[in-house]
């Protein structure tokens, strides 16, 4: 937490410094960047959260009565993907999730395996940045003690995940480590419905929807993103968005 | 009141107005891109396009306006945001929110308010209604509502959107009555910044608008004090 903070000011003072004038705005060392005056817009408000998040509060969680009876679904709905379906028919028993990049211990999590890790059930808000937002119940295992039981390295700074529809994102430890990061198996008291991202999702529940992807595929941890693709950090980003999603 | 003085607006009034007029001007289209990909507002926490609302406004839903939208709507409301914190930093610290924009007692007698409004009316100003030594009260309590109601509101129920900033405040969510009604509110409070500005813009053209424009643009308006 104390580095967490110590990186907060950093990029508090990055930003007040007008840096992302100068060329692309790298939002966090080695964090993704994006040039002109959305950069710049960007990293005042990721530098403004960070700043108001940095007890690390929990986003405002619901008593089961709350859950919306209509919660939307957007995108994929049913990835068209070969292993995916085969997977499926099979109740997902030959899934896993492949943790690798900088832990000491790569390894592969089945269903079962992370079902078998201490679960956090978290009933929350879901905003999406096309204005709906629904109630949804989400029971999985805090991403953190998935890493922590890889070994994560403390070269570590950003997480990046990958689903089965070819989206991607990255996250920095803030965000990965914080204890509503969960991967989700669970949704409402049942298992995930395929069309919220059977069989297992992420949920981020201080940003927007599109930050807590469906049919996770891969997880990694790198020391930087900014060599990733494009360098926007996502793949949302690629088409204009926001890669930090709390407004 | 003091006698007539030629009536000035300092250079921090003149700036902050204009960024913010600017500013004002982005954040209303790129609001109207945003709000296209759910045309309804509801009560509440949750909402969505096949959920029952409580205003479906007459617009075609279309979800290919959001990315540029918010991207303009953010950077004009920190452009806004932090002019109009200054314009509120300065106005109260010199005093001018006092001396300037709170109607005096004389203003406020009814007689004095019918027949300001009955000069509006006729566009036609008798007596310096503005661009003499003071705002009158019709422009005074306008901007007083845009100071005081209007713009604090937009910006809390802005925030109240925010999924970051609520998990810090989320005191936010019992202000508005929940995340759906804050952006319910956001858009009344959109559309009375409309209507403000509409009668400002009348206001503005009812009291020689060239006089009063050249005014907010150099600091001073020029020709005798008094009009003529
Ligand atoms: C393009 C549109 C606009 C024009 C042409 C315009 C014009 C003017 C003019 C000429 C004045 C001075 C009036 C006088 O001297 O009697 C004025 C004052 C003012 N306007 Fe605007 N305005 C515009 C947009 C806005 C917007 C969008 C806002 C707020 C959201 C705003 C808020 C104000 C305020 C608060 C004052 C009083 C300033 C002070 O003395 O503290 N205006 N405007």
């Amino acid at each position: 937490m104390v580095e967490i903070s110590r990186r907060g000011l950093l990029l508090g003072s990055s930003a007040l410094g007008l840096a992302p004038w100068l060329g692309g705005c790298e939002l966090i060392e080695g964090g993704p960047s994006r040039p002109g005056l959305y950069g710049l817009s960007d990293t005042l408000t990721l530098a403004t959260q960070r700043f108001l998040l940095r007890d690390q509060p929990l986003a405002r969680e619901f008593p089961a009565d709350a859950i919306s009876k209509v919660f939307p679904t957007i995108n994929t709905t049913d990835p068209d993907n070969p292993d995916y379906r085969r997977s499926k028919a099979q109740g997902f028993s030959d899934w896993r999730l492949p943790v690798s990049g900088l832990v000491e211990r790569p390894t592969a999590f089945s269903l079962t395996e992370l079902k078998a890790m201490p679960a956090r059930t978290q009933v929350t808000l879901h905003s999406c940045e096309q204005g709906w937002s629904a109630i949804g119940g989400w029971t999985g295992v805090p991403l953190s003690h998935v890493l922590a039981s890889c070994g994560l390295k403390p070269e570590a700074r950003f997480i990046v995940i990958r689903s089965v529809d070819g989206w991607w994102d990255s996250y920095d430890l803030f965000d990965a480590l914080h204890p509503q990061t969960i991967l989700a198996y669970g949704m409402n008291g049942g298992d995930l419905p395929v069309a919220h991202g059977a069989p297992v999702r992420l949920r981020v529940e201080r940003q927007l929807g599109y930050k807590s992807l469906k049919y996770l595929a891969s997880i990694e941890a790198t020391d930087r993103v900014s060599g990733l693709s494009q360098g926007r950090g996502s793949m949302v980003s690629e088409l204009g968005f926001s890669w930090y999603a709390g407004i | 009141m003091r006698p007539a003085e030629p009536f000035r607006h300092p250079l921090w009034v003149r700036l902050t107005h204009w960024i913010g007029a600017g500013a004002f001007m982005t954040l209303a289209v790129s609001g109207f891109a945003i709000l296209l990909a759910l045309p309804r507002l509801f009560w509440g926490e949750t909402g969505s396009n096949d959920s029952p609302a409580w205003i479906v406004l007459p617009l075609p839903v279309n979800l290919e306006q959001t990315g540029w939208g918010r991207n303009l709507h953010f950077i004009s409301a920190w452009v806004f945001v932090l002019s109009g914190a200054l314009y509120g930093l300065a106005a109260l610290v010199t005093g001018h929110l006092f001396r300037r924009l709170a109607p005096d007692r004389d203003q406020l007698r009814p007689g004095s308010l019918v027949s300001e409004v009955r000069d509006h009316l006729h566009i036609r100003p008798p007596e310096p209604v503005s661009g003499g030594e003071r705002y009158n009260a019709l422009q005074k309590l306008a901007y007083l509502a845009v100071l005081l109601v209007l713009a604090p509101v937009m910006l809390l129920s802005g925030l109240t959107m925010s999924p970051g900033v609520t998990a810090a405040y989320p005191e936010l969510f019992t202000l508005f009555g929940g995340r759906q009604s804050a952006r319910t509110i956001h858009f009344l409070a959109a559309f009375g910044l409309v209507a403000f500005l509409l009668v400002h813009l009348w206001q503005v053209a009812a009291n020689r608008p060239l006089r009063l424009l050249r005014g907010m643009i150099t600091g001073r308006p020029g020709g005798k004090a008094e009009g003529a």
